[in-house]
């Protein structure tokens, strides 16, 4: 019995290394960017390319960017959710067209429903590279200094709505308070 | 012909066309030194779309953003590690082929030697206890005699 132990435990360590491993979803790459300065930009505004949105803009409040685009498929599928959160206000959505042509965007939130404060025409995927774009939909919550302290790969579910970017959107809110006080 | 004979040629041509489809990285040859180190350092780099592919190879519209940024870099007179720094910032090492040395990646890096090493350690343990045991335990005066017993020529016994 005690010979078999040994290889007994090193396969049992074996098959959970296996298991965790083909749990883990391997598109999901850990972004160095969390806790990290959001990159600046200044980009035409999808509806309005005459004014300017930049992320310097957004100082002073918590918000989401979400990177769309009217060719990507999970964009289609997050979006009701996206409409659902941006009607309970807990959090402004502003959007990065990512790579998109003007009028398809604007054609798909027509058809769609518009969840965006606002939403920048990123054409040529500068700025996405920036933020370590490399699958839209993608999503970032960017604190009042500018820190990005969350960054969601593929599209946001009701489960990390309610488990990761509300509790964080309460706490980041939250701070202001003790700052002032 | 029968059919399976068919079957042959036709998987065979499956595994021909996809490299016949897969085309080079399109390189725009108007300086032919940047191209050059372009497409050396996009080996090294690891298009985030398609893992496995390198940067030089994918035909992903990242990696041609990601190519097209790295061309305008160099051009830019910025030197490999400066661009590596830069993809790094914004796309972590896994963009690395060559994942680096640090503390996070330690057990990467010389897991395999401790593995060895590990091996090895048990493999002359192993091998050293075999042989004290043979060693140790010589054979008794009842038992010599038996031996001697049983290799006699014609005792007509074949058994003991």
């Amino acid at each position: 019995m005690g010979r078999y132990l040994i290889p007994l435990v090193l396969f049992i360590v074996l098959v959970v290394f296996l298991a965790i491993g083909l749990g883990r979803d391997p598109h999901e790459v850990p972004s160095p960017l969390i806790n990290k300065a959001a990159p600046g930009f200044q980009l035409p505004q999808l509806k309005d390319p005459s004014k300017k949105f930049s992320a310097q803009d957004m100082r002073g409040k918590v918000w989401l960017l979400n990177v769309w685009a009217s060719w990507c498929v999970s964009c289609r599928e997050e979006h009701p959710l996206l409409l659902e959160y941006s009607r309970t206000a807990a959090v402004p959505i502003y959007g990065l067209n990512y790579k998109d042509q003007r009028e398809d965007a604007i054609a798909w939130l027509g058809e769609l429903g518009d969840p965006y404060v606002l939403s920048a025409s990123d054409v040529d995927g500068r700025v996405g590279i920036d933020y370590g774009v490399y699958g839209a939909p993608e999503t970032y919550l960017i604190d009042r200094n500018g820190v990005i302290r969350f960054k969601q790969i593929g599209a946001v579910t009701p489960d990390v709505w309610e488990k990761k970017i509300l509790p964080l959107v309460k706490e980041l809110n939250g701070n202001k308070f003790q700052g002032i006080n | 012909m029968r059919p399976s004979r068919l079957l042959l040629p036709l998987l065979l041509l499956c595994c021909i066309a996809p490299v016949v489809n897969a085309k080079e990285a399109q390189s725009s040859a108007d300086d032919p030194a940047i191209e050059k180190r372009l497409m050396k350092l996009s080996q090294e780099l690891r298009c985030l779309v398609c893992q496995n592919e390198t940067l030089a190879d994918s035909r992903a519209d990242l990696a041609e953003d990601l190519r097209r940024e790295i061309r305008e870099q160099m051009k830019a007179g910025k030197s490999d590690q400066e661009i590596i720094a830069f993809l790094t910032q914004r796309y972590g090492d896994f963009v690395l082929y060559r994942p680096p040395v640090k503390p996070t990646t330690y057990l990467l890096w010389f897991g395999p030697f401790v593995l060895l090493l590990a091996g090895l350690a048990i493999l002359f343990r192993y091998v050293k206890q075999r042989r004290d045991s043979i060693n140790d335990q010589p054979l008794t005066n009842e038992e010599h005699a038996r031996v001697a017993e049983l290799l006699r020529p014609g005792t007509g016994k074949e058994t003991a």
